[in-house]
């Protein structure tokens, strides 16, 4: 049962670097535009960015 | 004169140089769209950003300061094929974005801490059969209490927020019993693990928050989606106001740019996009959006004037008022908070529902307590069944049964025209059983039609519609739009409320009233046929034409009429207008029941004298004069060209000019509240079944978590069975 003294902080990390992960893409404006975000995903080519979006 | 377009309102400064400005697109659907423009506008030299938003068909532009004019944009936008206006986020569409990423921050926070709980609880479930040492499960129980506690703290805000508020107003909803439930269940899980006891239920506790999460942001981006397609509509509208900046100098801006005191210019056939009074000229102006009366009013220095009103003959400059300083609007205001004050009675299907559930379910915990202690239980067991009792009556599905299926209903309702302004007008609208139509402006189309003339050759039509053209006055308008016309005459001299001539090929044309163009005889036979319209006369060199003009009623008035009737619902008719004009509508609708000349105060007494016979009473109104009436009613609709403060009032708003999504909306309303009492019985039933179970104190975490995601699912199904029965249905249409 020694395992457990690395994999229960191992299993807490991962959960908490997944909702960092999601607390960050939701700050980052990802679910602003659900719609647009999945025609983007298959579009042939996009236009060059200059700058990054916020 | 053409008048520069000033964007600068809209402009906002981003710092390190850049310049920002949001644009709401029309007719922006697909990918390719998204490409094209992004392409069309990033190839513009000095842009550093040109983003398209797809779900709430925006375009955000940034460019390097003083680089550019926003006008551009809008050049460029219609060159590929959109039209585009600049967009300023309204306080209440910035507030529900605001809301709306607080829930996803909640459901995230509720999600995550769900999968660490429930990792930790399946090996308690499974080792309480198998081996595992209490101190082990002492020790999960206690990472599930670190886990579970902050994020309920957290992911609960929405509801105990709203628990609180209700209760502080001396009032029961749906979030009460959950609140309640929420804490007992962490409060007991925390006692237990302290006492090293078997069963904890943090997993059910957050797992509920995670669910009942889903439904209310379901709920709120459906909302806001309805509220950023209204922003839309009402930037692509592009009001500007002609505003002196100068003695004699003019720029064209914005209205969100006009103030009190400055003076604008109103030309002939131009719609006032603000309030105020007349300072100098003379004109007529057509007041119908106003108050529902389609003839024209004289207008002068000292007239008040509002927004909506169109100027028909001469050139108005018009200084602009504060919003009530006018006695009308002040009457309508006052009127308009009276009727929303007793609107707010209004209490809601889930509101209803939880004024039942709530004492039902806790005086079952209570019960079960006391018959354990009677039984000879001790207290700690027969407490513990208690809030197990509660814990598994916790409205899970009650909470998803009614928000799952706005969802699906408002969504189906955006297809076929129809936007939600308010989160219950879907059941309010279900029992309507008598509909109260405005004439103008909802029955008839807000713009003057060519309805009927004499006889005419198409060339002379042709020509008609072209000097039609050269002209502001709005009949002339509704004749080139009956011409078809393309271009203006060449040369075509226009004489001041009398009408517009020109030459061709040495033959004089004219066209304007009766007696400009020598057609009074004409006239006379046309009036007696349709005595309520305006006539336009067109004449080429002898030969004399007349074009009857009016509002004329939309294209499916009477279907929907009968399909109103067809469905038991009775209709009736109260209109500002003068008699013969209602008569003539109603008579042509097959409408029995009108009302002519109807004050806004009128309206109300009506509509309460028919409240109070026990009539659920459905609004359909677009004038400044029937916003009152629109609070007081059950549920009211208003059309896209209503006056601001109607459709702001206004529980729904209909698009386009069909009257078909009236009906439309009736038939999804019925059909979404037989799904929500479905839904709350399916609810009801499963507590049915499980409560018994708790009561008898054999319910483990397990149980609860399987019967409380069972039931949630099993809701949430039935809602989508609903859209799948709501497509048929649009379809048929």
């Amino acid at each position: 049962m020694e395992v457990m003294v690395i994999l229960v902080p191992l299993a807490l990390a991962l959960g908490l670097i997944g909702l960092l992960g999601f607390l960050w893409s939701l700050k980052s404006g990802q679910y602003d535009d659900l719609e647009g975000a999945a025609w983007r995903a298959i579009a042939d080519d996009e236009p060059a960015r200059e700058t990054p979006t916020d | 004169m053409h008048a520069a377009r000033d964007f600068s309102h809209y402009v906002k400064e981003v710092g390190s140089g850049l310049q920002h400005i949001d644009l709401a697109v029309e007719g922006v659907n697909c990918a390719g769209c998204m490409s094209k423009i992004e392409r069309g506008l990033s190839a513009i030299p000095d842009v550093t950003l040109a983003r398209v938003n797809l779900t709430n068909r925006r375009v955000a532009l940034e460019w390097k300061q003083g680089a550019l004019d926003p006008a551009n944009f809008i050049d460029r936008l219609a060159e590929l094929g959109y039209k585009a206006y600049p967009f300023e986020t309204a306080d209440a569409e910035a507030a529900e974005n605001e809301q709306s990423r607080f829930l996803l921050r909640c459901l995230g926070v509720a999600a995550f801490a769900t999968m660490n709980v429930m990792m930790l609880s399946v090996p308690v479930w499974s080792g309480n059969v198998s081996d595992m040492i209490p101190e082990q499960r002492d020790f999960f129980h206690w990472l599930s209490a670190l886990i579970a506690l902050p994020a309920a703290a957290y992911a609960g805000q929405p509801f105990f927020r709203s628990a609180y508020r209700a209760l502080r107003t001396r009032n029961v909803n749906m979030d009460v019993p959950i609140s309640i439930g929420v804490l007992l269940a962490l409060v007991l899980s925390v006692a237990e693990t302290v006492h090293h006891a078997e069963h904890t239920y943090f997993d059910a506790a957050i797992m509920l928050l995670t669910f009942l999460l889903v439904g209310r942001y379901l709920d709120q981006s459906m909302r806001r989606r309805t509220r950023a397609v209204a922003g839309n509509l009402a930037a692509l509208k592009a009001e500007t106001a002609t505003k002196f900046v100068g003695t004699d100098e003019i720029s064209e801006v914005p209205v969100a740019a006009i103030d009190p005191g400055d003076i604008v210019l109103l030309r002939p056939g131009e719609r006032c996009a603000v309030d105020g009074t007349v300072v100098e000229g003379r004109s007529e102006i057509d007041q119908s959006l106003i108050t529902g009366e389609t003839g024209y009013v004289g207008a002068s220095a000292g007239t008040a004037i509002y927004a909506g009103s169109l100027n028909i003959s001469g050139t108005l400059r018009v200084r602009v008022s504060a919003a009530s300083e006018s006695t009308l609007l002040a009457e309508i205001t006052r009127l308009l908070d009276n009727a929303l004050q007793a609107r707010s009675r209004y209490v809601r299907l889930a509101d209803r529902a939880s004024r039942l559930y709530a004492p039902v379910v806790h005086a079952t915990a209570l019960l079960t307590v006391l018959g354990w202690v009677l039984l000879g239980a001790n207290w700690h067991d027969a407490i513990v069944t208690g809030v197990a009792v509660l814990i598994i009556t916790c409205p899970c599905a009650l909470g998803l049964a009614i928000p799952t299926v706005q969802t699906v209903a408002s969504g189906a309702m955006f297809k076929a025209g129809v936007l939600l302004n308010s989160g219950d007008s879907i059941e309010r609208l279900a029992d309507v059983d008598h509909v109260i139509f405005d004439k103008t402006g909802t029955l008839t189309l807000p713009d003057l039609e060519v309805v009927s003339g004499t006889d005419i050759p198409k060339i002379a039509l042709g020509l008609a519609g072209q000097l039609a053209l050269a002209s502001h006055h709005p009949a002339a308008a509704a004749v080139a739009r009956a011409a078809n016309a393309k271009s203006p005459f060449i040369g075509a001299i226009e004489e001041s409320g009398q009408g517009v001539r020109g030459q061709i090929g040495g033959i004089e044309i004219r066209l304007g009233r009766p007696s400009f163009c020598g057609a009074e005889r004409l006239a006379a036979d046309c009036a007696r046929l349709d005595p309520e319209a305006s006539l336009v006369a067109f004449s080429f060199g002898e030969a004399q034409y007349a074009f009857s003009v009016r509002q004329a009623l939309r294209p499916d008035a009477r279907t929907m009429i009968s399909g109103l009737k067809k469905r038991n619902i009775a209709v009736e008719i109260l209109s500002g207008d003068r008699e013969p004009a209602v008569r003539a509508a109603a008579g042509a609708l097959g409408v029995d029941e009108w009302r002519a000349g109807v004050t806004p105060a009128d309206k109300i007494a009506r509509i309460e004298d028919l409240k109070r016979r026990g009539f659920k009473v459905m609004m359909v109104g677009d004038g400044l004069n029937d916003a009152p009436a629109l609070a007081a009613a059950h549920v009211s609709m208003s059309p896209i060209s209503s006056a601001h403060l109607s459709q702001a009032t206004a529980d729904l708003v209909f698009l386009g000019k069909p009257l078909a999504p009236v009906v439309a909306a009736i038939d999804f309303a019925r059909q979404a509240l037989h799904l929500m009492r479905q839904n709350l019985w399916l609810a009801v039933g499963y507590n049915v079944l499980a409560v018994p179970i708790a009561i008898s104190g054999v319910v483990t975490p397990l149980i609860a978590a399987a019967a409380m995601s069972g039931s949630s699912i099993l809701v949430m199904l039935n809602a989508l069975r609903a859209r799948r029965v709501a497509h048929r249905r649009s379809s048929w249409k």
